[in-house]
C-alpha cells in the first residue's frame, strides 16, 4: 500500500489507529476459520462514526477496496482482506448509546461486544436475545453483517429479528438512517437487507436493537439418549405438541467428550449417543406445567435420564459445556473446522447418518454440535492445518457433508454467513439468475463492489442483470 | 391495442390462460411461475404496464394498465411439512384454504390480516399487512423463510429458502415482504408454521381508550405473553366504547396461567369471549378494514398509541381503528381527500412515525404513494432497486406517489 494512503487515513484517525507492519497484520490474516488466511494491506481502526465515513470517503476517492472487520469471530472467512484492501476495524465504536428501557431499545456502536449488551440491560430486566457462542468477544455490528443466531433463536428469531433501525455508511461515503425506532420502516424493508448483508452493502456505523423482557421463569433441562435417532424424534415430538422451547440444542458423544475432559466439563454424560439441552421460559406456571410435558415427551422417546437444573448455578454450568464445546474441542488437535448448514428437522437423523459415513470415509475427527429445534448443523472438524494431506481431506468432506445437507432441501449456513469459504457451494443453492440478481442489489449499494470484494456471490455463476438508466431521481 | 395483447397472451398462454376484466383489459392467468414469467418477458419488450391483481379483495382493480396479470391460477398449497413446520404456497391461494389445509395437519400460521379469508397470500404478503397476533408472533416477515419472484422484466428470482434458518446470500425476500409489488410479482411463497394452538382464549375490556392503553401497558410489564393485544375504537368493534382484546394462544397450560393472571393485573374488568365467537370477533375486526375505501397503518411504539390516534382523530377521523396497544401499529380505515392523508403524513413525519398507505383507490395511491418521501438517501436505494428488479418500469405500483407526500 502506498505510502499516500498511509498518510491520508493517519490524518483521519491519528498514527497509532494505523497497522500496516506486516507482524502487525498477521493478526488480521485470518477470522475463526481456520482454512483460509489472507494479509490486509493496511488495519485502520477508527474511533468514531465520523472517522468511519472519512475513511471510507477517502477509500471512495482513491477507489480502494475495503473490508469491515469486528472482533474477527466470524467462522466463513468474511472478515479477510486482501492485500489491495484497507481492513477497518470497529472494536473502537464500543459505545452503548442509549438504552431505552420502556420501549426496549438500546442505540450501539457497532463495536459492542454481544454479551456487554445484554448486561447493560439486564438491570431494567432487559436483555438482547440473539447470543452467538461466541458471544462473550463478538460484536453486535459483526452480527448484523452475518445474521447472526445462537440456541436462544429458536424461540426468539435472529438477529434480523431483533434490529430495528440502522444508520450507514454506504461504500460512497454517503450516511443513511434505514428503517425506524418502532420497526415499521419508511418504504421497503431495506433494514431485512442490509442485515446479513456481510459487510458488502456497507458499514452499520449506529444499531438500534429491541429488547425482550428477561423472562420470570426459566427451566433448563438435560435428557441423554443412547441414538441420535431417538434424541432427534423427541425433538420433534417437543415441538409438534405446539411447545416452542426457548432453546433446544444437541450434542453427540464426541461433542460430549471434548467437553466433559476441558475445564469446561458440565457433567454430561460421556456414554451417551446424544444428549439434548432443552431449555423453557415464560410464566412460572407454563413453565412449570410444560416442562412436565417435555420430560414426559423425552422419557417416551427413550432418554435415560432427565436431568432438571436446580439452580441458576447448576443452569450456567450446563450451558456452559454447550456454549463452549468449540472451545472444549481445541484440545483435541489445534486446529477445528466449525460447519454450519440447515436441514429440514425431519432430515436430522438421516443427515447425522451421513455425517458418520464421511467421517468414516475421510478417517477424520468430527463432533457435532447443533440447534436441533432449527434443524441447524454444526458438524466440527478438528485437525491441524499444518498437515496438507488431513487439511485437503478435512475441505473434501466439508464438502460432501454440504453436499448431502442440500440434497435433503437445506442450506449451506444458518447463521455463520457464506464468507469466502462458502462461495462456490451458492450455486448448489441458487441459480444463476437468483445469484445475478444478488450481485445487482450489491451494486445498488455498491456499484464499484468496493466493500467486502469477493465475498457471499460467486461473480462466475452469475447471469447478468443490466437495469435499464431510468429516469428517475 | 387491448385486442392484440388479448392476441399475444392467448398464444402465450392458451385460450384458457386469458380472460378479460371488467372494462374489458386483456388479463392473464398464468398458472405455473414459468408463465408468469413468460408473460412479464412479454410485457417488458412490448412496453406494456402490468396490474397486479390476486383475488381482488384488497387493493381496487384501478391501476391503469395495457394488461392485468392475476395469480388467482396460481392457487396450489404446494406441500405442507408438517414434521418440519414448513409451507409453500402459490401467491393466488387463499389465506383462508391455506388454514384449513394447515389445520388439516395440526399446524398454523400465525398471521390473521385485515380484510376478508379469501385474500390471497401474494396480496398479505407484498403489503406485509400483519394483523393482531403480530404482538406475539411477529410481523409478516417473520413468518417468510423465501419466495419466488417474476421481476418487471420476466426473470425468476429464488429469493430465501424452505428450511427455517437460513443467511445464504442476501435477504432479498425481506424486500419482497411489504414491497407492494414494486419488486417484482410474487409466484409462491414459504412460510414457517406453528403448531396449532391447544388453547386459544380472548378476553375483552371496555371503556375509555386511555384507560385501555395504559391497562394494556400494564400487562405486557407483568410478563403476560398474549398473542394479540389490540385495541379497537367503538366503530370497529360496532360497541359504545373502545375495547381492548387480549387473545392468549398457546398451550393449554401457558393459557390457563396467563389467563389466571390477567385478572390480577390493574383495575380492567375482563370479560372472556365464549368460545365458539372467538374466530367471529376477529373475523369481523378484520373485515372492518373494508370498512373504508382508505387503509393506512402508522408505525408507532406501544406508549406512542394514544398521541397517534389522537393525531389520526385530529386530522382525518376516529374512524375504524385497530391498535396494538401493548408494542404498536396502528391501522386505520375510512376516507379523506388526498390533501388531509397528505397533512397527517406530514405531521406523523414530524413526529418521527412512518405512514404507509397499505389500500385506497389509484388516484390516491398515485398522488401519494405507500409510502410517500423517504428518508434522505433511501429513496436513490429505492429507485435504483425498483430499476433493478423493473427495469422497463411495467409494474403499475406507486411506491412514492406523483406529489412524492
Amino acid at each position: 500500500m502506498n505510502s499516500f494512503l498511509l498518510d491520508a487515513l493517519a490524518r483521519i484517525v491519528g498514527r497509532q489507529w494505523i497497522r500496516h507492519r506486516p507482524a502487525e497484520l498477521a493478526t488480521y490474516a485470518m477470522d475463526g476459520l481456520p482454512t483460509r488466511e489472507s494479509v490486509p494491506g493496511i488495519v485502520v481502526m477508527p474511533g468514531n462514526p465520523h472517522e468511519v465515513r472519512e475513511v471510507v470517503r477517502l477509500l471512495h476517492l482513491i477507489q480502494v477496496p475495503f473490508v469491515a472487520r469486528g472482533a474477527g469471530t466470524g467462522l466463513s472467512g468474511g472478515a479477510l482482506a486482501e492485500g489491495d484492501a484497507v481492513l477497518i476495524t470497529l472494536t473502537r465504536l464500543n459505545r452503548i448509546l442509549r438504552v431505552d428501557p420502556v420501549q426496549r431499545r438500546a442505540v450501539v456502536q457497532p463495536g459492542v461486544v454481544n454479551a456487554r449488551l445484554s448486561e447493560a440491560v439486564a438491570p431494567f430486566g432487559l436483555q438482547y436475545v440473539p447470543d452467538p457462542s461466541s458471544q462473550a468477544a463478538c460484536t453486535v455490528g459483526g452480527n448484523v453483517a452475518e445474521n447472526a443466531g445462537g440456541p436462544h433463536c429458536l424461540k426468539y428469531g435472529v438477529t434480523t429479528n431483533h434490529i430495528a433501525s440502522l444508520e450507514v455508511v454506504l461504500p460512497d461515503g454517503s450516511i443513511t438512517r434505514l428503517g425506524s425506532d418502532q420497526g415499521e420502516p419508511w418504504g421497503p424493508d431495506l433494514v431485512g437487507l442490509f442485515v446479513g448483508s456481510e459487510g458488502m452493502f456497507g458499514i452499520a456505523t449506529e444499531i438500534t436493537v429491541r429488547l425482550e423482557q428477561i423472562p420470570e421463569s426459566v427451566r433448563t433441562m438435560l435428557a441423554d439418549f443412547t441414538t441420535v435417532r431417538a434424541a432427534s424424534e423427541a425433538v420433534s415430538s417437543i415441538i409438534a405438541a405446539g411447545i416452542v422451547p426457548a432453546a433446544l440444542e444437541m450434542m453427540d458423544r464426541a461433542c460430549v467428550a471434548a467437553v466433559e475432559a476441558s475445564v469446561y466439563a458440565a457433567g454430561y454424560p460421556t456414554d451417551a449417543a446424544a444428549v439434548l439441552l432443552v431449555e423453557l421460559d415464560g410464566q412460572i406456571d407454563a413453565v412449570a406445567a410444560e416442562a412436565q410435558t417435555v420430560q414426559d415427551i423425552l422419557r417416551e422417546h427413550g432418554a435415560r435420564e432427565v436431568r432438571s437444573a436446580a439452580s441458576p448455578g447448576d443452569r450456567a454450568r450446563l450451558w456452559q459445556g454447550r456454549k463452549k464445546a468449540f472451545g472444549a474441542m481445541g484440545r483435541i488437535a489445534p486446529d477445528l473446522a466449525v460447519q454450519d448448514a440447515v436441514v429440514p428437522r425431519s432430515a436430522l437423523p438421516q443427515i447425522m447418518d451421513q455425517i458418520e459415513e464421511i467421517r468414516r470415509q475421510y478417517d477424520l475427527t468430527i463432533s457435532n454440535v447443533f440447534h436441533a429445534g432449527d434443524g441447524n448443523l454444526h458438524p466440527n472438524i478438528s485437525f491441524d492445518r499444518r498437515n496438507p494431506i488431513v487439511a485437503a481431506r478435512v475441505q473434501a468432506a466439508c464438502r460432501e457433508i454440504m453436499a448431502v445437507c442440500v440434497a435433503a432441501g437445506g442450506s449451506i449456513t444458518g447463521e455463520h454467513g457464506v464468507g469466502s469459504d462458502k462461495l462456490d457451494y451458492m450455486p448448489w443453492i441458487f441459480n444463476a439468475e437468483t445469484l445475478g440478481a444478488m450481485r445487482a442489489v450489491r451494486r445498488v449499494f455498491d456499484p464499484a463492489e468496493r466493500a467486502n470484494p469477493g465475498k457471499v456471490v460467486p461473480v462466475h455463476a452469475c447471469r447478468e442483470w443490466h437495469a435499464v438508466k431510468s429516469a428517475r431521481k | 391495442m387491448s385486442d392484440a395483447i388479448f392476441a399475444r397472451l392467448r398464444a402465450l398462454l392458451g385460450t384458457s390462460g386469458v380472460d378479460r376484466d371488467v372494462h374489458g383489459v386483456a388479463r392473464a392467468c398464468p398458472d405455473t411461475s414459468d408463465a408468469l414469467s413468460l408473460v412479464c418477458r412479454l410485457a417488458h419488450e412490448e412496453g406494456w404496464k402490468i396490474r397486479v391483481e390476486g383475488r381482488g379483495t384488497w387493493l381496487p382493480p384501478d391501476a391503469p394498465a395495457d394488461l392485468v396479470v392475476t395469480t388467482r391460477a396460481l392457487e396450489q398449497i404446494v406441500s405442507v411439512s408438517p414434521a418440519d413446520l414448513v409451507a409453500t404456497v402459490q401467491a393466488g391461494a387463499s389465506l383462508e384454504a391455506l388454514r384449513r389445509r394447515l389445520a388439516d395437519y395440526g399446524m398454523w400460521l400465525a398471521v390473521d390480516p385485515p380484510g376478508r379469508p379469501e385474500r390471497s397470500i401474494g396480496s398479505v404478503v407484498a403489503t406485509a399487512t400483519a394483523g393482531p397476533l403480530r404482538h406475539g408472533f411477529g410481523p409478516v416477515r417473520d413468518h417468510v423463510l423465501g419466495c419466488t419472484v417474476a421481476t418487471g422484466d420476466g426473470r425468476l428470482v429464488n429469493a430465501g429458502g424452505r428450511v427455517v434458518k437460513n443467511v445464504a446470500g442476501y435477504d432479498l425476500t425481506k424486500l419482497q415482504v411489504g414491497g407492494f409489488g414494486g419488486f417484482g410479482i410474487i409466484a409462491d411463497v414459504h412460510f414457517r408454521l406453528r403448531a396449532l394452538p391447544r388453547a386459544d382464549v380472548t378476553l375483552l375490556a371496555r371503556g375509555a381508550r386511555d384507560g385501555l392503553t395504559s391497562a394494556a401497558r400494564e400487562l405486557v410489564s407483568a410478563h403476560l405473553l398474549p398473542g394479540a393485544l389490540e385495541l379497537l375504537s367503538p366503530a370497529l368493534a360496532a360497541e359504545s366504547e373502545w375495547v381492548l382484546a387480549a387473545r392468549f394462544v398457546g398451550t393449554d397450560a401457558a393459557v390457563q396461567a396467563d389467563v389466571r393472571r390477567l385478572g390480577s393485573v390493574g383495575e380492567q374488568n375482563w370479560s372472556p369471549l365464549p368460545t365458539d365467537r372467538t374466530a367471529a370477533f376477529w373475523s369481523v375486526a378484520a373485515r372492518g378494514s373494508l370498512g373504508g375505501p382508505i387503509t393506512l397503518r402508522l408505525g408507532v411504539l406501544g406508549d406512542g398509541v394514544d398521541e397517534a390516534i389522537d393525531l389520526l382523530s385530529h386530522d382525518l377521523d376516529e374512524g375504524l381503528v385497530s391498535a396494538g396497544a401493548g408494542l404498536g401499529m396502528i391501522r386505520w380505515t375510512g376516507d379523506a381527500p388526498v390533501d388531509q392523508l397528505r397533512s397527517l403524513r406530514r405531521a406523523a413525519a414530524a413526529r418521527e412515525i412512518p405512514m404507509t398507505l397499505e389500500r385506497a383507490p389509484w388516484p390516491v395511491r398515485r398522488a401519494l404513494g405507500h409510502f410517500g418521501a423517504y428518508r434522505e438517501g433511501v429513496g436513490q436505494i429505492v429507485g435504483r432497486l425498483r430499476d433493478t428488479f423493473d427495469p422497463g418500469q411495467c409494474l403499475s405500483v406507486a411506491l412514492e406517489g406523483a406529489d412524492n407526500g
